[in-house]
């Protein structure tokens, strides 16, 4: 079972790379990120747009002097029926950094390290009891330590 | 690679689960010597309570390089919690703890 899925993900790779040999795709679609997760984070991009102001609190540094580890944390403990929280970044080249489906035992709550490769806002997206609301907060990625 | 550190802890009803997982995290963006360095990243992580699924992850190549989590879930102490992750590339791993 295990070898037929490996051929199979090899084949896959392989027509994709033909594609992009084809110069059909650019070079981002094709190794940032599966065509599946690419999908979700357009989703989520097009439902963020249309999200209200959430009441649930989100951390993020106003400043992060290192990019490659940007700490934010969403808390949404007071919220019922929290189902799904997402971390979106709308300047990386694969805006969506991470999406936690939470179902049983789980309290609205994630904490997470992420990259950021300029200055960008960054949105928290939390749906709860099938209704997704965002707090978005920028922050600001100053490498070399000047702010600027 | 594959070096999980899992730290279930319990405090008033809910256990604080912290992970850390060693992984390269490579979006296959980034250039070394003008090689683009093959995409590796975890895509899918796991976290189960007593069996339960608790948290199912979809993760993007823009979390760290040795990424870290903190999720909360309602429990008590002595509470087994595993975590499991794969990465595009189809690696495994999996850890288990017993809540503090």
């Amino acid at each position: 079972m295990k070898r037929r899925l490996f051929l199979k993900s090899a084949m896959a790779s392989s027509a994709v790379a033909t594609v992009a040999a084809a110069g059909l795709l650019t070079p981002s679609m094709v190794f940032a990120n599966s065509a599946g997760f690419k999908a979700k984070s357009d989703a989520a991009g097009a439902s963020s747009a249309s999200a209200g102001k959430g009441s649930f609190k989100f951390k993020a540094p106003k400043i992060a002097e290192n990019g490659a580890v940007v700490p934010m944390t969403v808390d949404a403990s007071k919220m019922n029926d929290v189902t799904n929280i997402s971390f979106y970044v709308v300047n990386n080249s694969t805006p969506l950094a991470a999406s936690f489906n939470l179902s049983g035992a789980a309290v609205g709550y994630v904490s997470t390290r992420i990259k950021m490769g300029k200055t960008s806002p960054v949105e928290a997206l939390v749906t709860a009891g099938g209704v997704m609301t965002k707090v978005s907060q920028e922050v600001k990625v100053t490498i070399g330590g000047c702010g600027g | 690679m594959g070096k999980i550190k899992l730290k279930p802890k319990a405090r008033k009803g809910v256990i604080g689960i912290k992970a850390l997982i060693k992984h390269p995290m490579e979006t296959g963006l980034r250039k070394k010597k003008g090689k683009i360095v093959p995409a590796n990243y975890i895509v899918n992580i796991l976290v189960s309570h007593n069996g339960n699924m608790v948290v199912d992850a979809d993760i993007g190549s823009s979390v760290s390089k040795d990424p870290y989590f903190k999720f909360n879930v309602a429990g008590a102490k002595g509470d087994t919690i595993e975590l499991k992750y794969k990465d595009n590339k189809g690696k495994t791993g999996s850890a288990t703890a017993k809540s503090k």
